[in-house]
């Protein structure tokens, strides 16, 4: 993986500097709270319901074992021994103060990590997929073209104060694990009579407007993709609204302008910005690339498993991946146990997390946009003892990409902006169809709840979505059929009167039961949706 | 306290700044304020003819400021550029390297702040108008 050299630690070592004294300032009384709240946003610094809530980037979701356990002492001095993982592959602590910040901000330094423009209106960490360098289907391994513009975009003069938050996602495959469409701009590595390039996609996002991201270029030279982007934002930065917060991202304007015309004054920009020498030489990207080549595998090893206890068999079904290198294969870790807060982990889960990279995944791991981890590196002959130190730990959760697996905003019990609580309702569903054993047969359905509209917890996307709403001073849950992140991408529809706490349990079921009695083989939840329509669906909900 | 601080080795420029659509009109104005909003590449063929381009920002948190800056730094304008309204010490690192070099803040900077600010980063990882060499050309350069 990316290490720093001399310039990215300078870079990153002036930032802790530069943040201990806007704090000092503003405990001087130098700055006003309006004057520090961006500066504070752009160190991922939230004022939340109890206290302080910091987001540190994990960039494009990589980890080695040593930062991972750094994240696990954050999560002990500093937070109530916990660590909350999040929808873009980064992990926020909800109880921190003010006055331990910039130490956090160099405790990270540290290990080669920060928190910069996790927050605020500005480029955000960049994401990508979690399987990079060792899915079978990848074009190529993303993740050079994602540091590449991790740092261009860090400290960017131009765009710092944007309309509103900018969010990019780089993927390399066909399949898309990465919500690439739902981003602001989504790039999509493809090659082209043997060259590298991108598709380029912008205007996606979720919150009070979702909208899928439509193509807007569907080849840009590996060489020119960082003054592409360039010109994307400064037509964004220029014409994007700033007179509603509401209608200030990318995707109203791409929305209000449409495609043809935003493409035409990208193009235009494109063409000034050619003449300006903005791209990073081939040589850089490929320094970069060098720190992404596969790791030495071992050859000639087995590929047998044996699967003859039921519990690890299920796990392997579900949690373990195929990977490109015989002998080896991806292991997820489920932050998704029964009863428990989706993506959450205890400071001594983390730090069990990195002991298992650094023994059994070559010293890394991932975060996943369904805020789980991954471990990219495993010998198959190694997976049966992992799974029993991860099941030992409460981390042997078999149900990756199940019912239970769901992703949750923090919601009202964290969150200043949430209108209900997300979490009890994750903890109800998975309960429910943990006992009613429907879990076990349902397969894949991808299940996001938001404890609001800004949709923090996906629900757009999800197979099954659930919005929190507050109905007079009442949380009421609306529920969403149909969505997908994924190459297929779709935004759900809501399918009529809300709910309250107890009957979006019920009425998930209901939905679940329809597609159980309707389903062909082995099609997925979404694909009978989408084969049956709502009308049945809302027939059994309403009916 | 600063209320007015430039970069430049000459003396600013006194001459009141014009209005974009009044400056239209006035073929002799060599001074020009540009709001948010309004198109700085409407200056790009006059830019010959300016001593000064004012950029107002209102609300630091307007950032359409820094692309009429960096426009018109790309198309070679030579002149005095001033930031003015809502100008704040953490913004004026970003400020020079959009191509600003003077700037008349609404409410008056601690001159040692502002060097601080801009003493701290020694390198950058972009290039823009404002000369400095990025990361990546030092990484490469040649031997």
């Amino acid at each position: 993986m990316y290490q720093y050299d001399n310039y990215d630690q300078a870079m990153v070592d002036a930032r802790v500097d530069e943040f201990r004294d806007q704090v000092k300032r503003r405990l001087e009384g130098k700055l006003t709270e309006d004057q520090f709240r961006p500066l504070r946003l752009m160190n991922g610094l939230y004022l939340q319901l109890h206290a302080y809530m910091l987001r540190v980037a994990v960039p494009y979701g990589t980890l080695s074992a040593k930062q991972m356990r750094m994240l696990g002492h954050i999560a002990r001095k500093y937070d109530k021994g916990y660590g909350h993982f999040t929808t873009r592959q980064n992990i926020q602590y909800n109880w921190i103060k003010l006055s331990d910040a910039p130490d956090i901000l160099a405790d990270l330094a540290s290990v080669e990590m920060h928190a910069i423009q996790t927050s605020g209106n500005c480029i955000r960490n960049i994401s990508s997929d979690q399987y990079a360098g060792v899915a079978a289907d990848e074009v190529v391994d993303p993740r050079p073209w994602a540091e590449l513009l991790r740092q261009w975009s860090s400290f960017h003069p131009e765009f710092s104060y944007l309309p509103r938050k900018f969010k990019i996602a780089v993927i390399a495959s066909e399949q898309d694990r990465a919500a690439m469409r739902l981003h602001d701009i989504g790039l999509e590595l493809v090659k082209r009579d043997g060259v590298v390039g991108a598709r380029v996609f912008a205007g996606g996002g979720m919150g009070r407007t979702p909208m899928v991201a439509p193509e807007i270029n569907d080849f840009v030279t590996e060489d020119e993709i960082v003054s592409y982007v360039e010109a994307c934002l400064r037509v964004y930065n220029r014409y994007g609204r700033r007179d509603n917060k509401y209608k200030a991202r990318i995707k109203i304007l791409v929305h209000e302008l449409g495609v043809e015309e935003y493409r035409r004054q990208v193009a235009e920009e494109f063409a000034h910005m050619k003449t300006l020498g903005l791209n990073p030489p081939t040589e850089e990207l490929a320094r970069i690339a060098a720190y992404f080549a596969d790791p030495v595998y071992e050859t000639g090893l087995s590929d047998d498993l044996d699967r003859s206890d039921p519990d690890f068999a299920l796990w392997l079904d579900r949690n373990v991946v195929a990977h490109k290198q015989p002998g080896y294969a991806i292991a997820n870790i489920s932050l998704k146990p029964v009863g428990g807060i989706p993506g959450d982990a205890s400071a001594e889960q983390i730090e069990l997390m990195a002991d298992l990279a650094e023994r059994y995944s070559m010293d890394e791991l991932r975060v996943t946009h369904a805020q789980n981890i991954v471990l990219p590196y495993v010998k198959k002959a190694d997976l049966y003892t992992l799974w029993r130190e991860l099941e030992a730990a409460g981390l042997g959760e078999a149900n990756i990409d199940q019912i239970t697996d769901i992703i949750a905003c923090p919601g009202l019990d964290y969150c200043s902006l949430a209108n209900a609580r997300s979490i009890p309702v994750a903890q109800k569903i998975a309960q429910r169809f943990t006992d009613n054993g429907k879990e076990a047969t349902i397969g894949e359905l991808k299940l996001k709840i938001s404890g609001c509209i800004n949709a923090c917890g996906h629900h757009h996307a999800g197979h099954i979505g659930i919005l929190g709403v507050d109905r007079k001073g009442v949380e009421n849950y609306q529920l969403l059929l149909g969505g997908s992140g994924a190459e297929d991408c779709s935004l759900g529809t809501i399918t009529g009167p809300g709910f309250d706490e107890n009957g979006i349990v019920d009425a998930v079921e209901k939905v679940a039961d329809l597609y159980l009695a309707q389903r062909n083989d082995d099609e997925r939840f979404l694909d009978t949706y989408r084969r049956l329509g709502m009308a049945p669906f809302k027939e059994a909900l309403y009916g | 306290m600063a209320d007015f601080l430039s970069f430049r080795g000459d003396e600013p420029t006194e001459e009141p700044a014009v209005t974009l659509e009044s400056f239209d009109s006035q073929s002799n104005a060599s001074a020009v304020r540009i709001e948010p909003g309004e198109d700085t590449r409407e200056l790009l063929p006059f830019i010959d003819r300016l001593a000064l381009v004012e950029v107002n920002f209102p609300a630091y948190t307007d950032g359409r400021g820094y692309s009429a800056a960096r426009i018109l730094r790309e198309a070679g304008y030579a002149g005095e550029l001033r930031a003015v309204g809502d100008v704040l010490v953490d913004q004026i690192a970003y400020m020079r390297r959009c191509g600003f070099d003077s700037f008349k803040p609404g409410h008056p900077l601690d001159e040692a702040d502002v060097d601080a600010a801009l003493a701290r980063y020694e390198d950058v990882y972009q290039k823009t108008v404002d000369g400095s060499r990025p990361i990546w050309a030092k990484r490469h350069q040649a031997a």
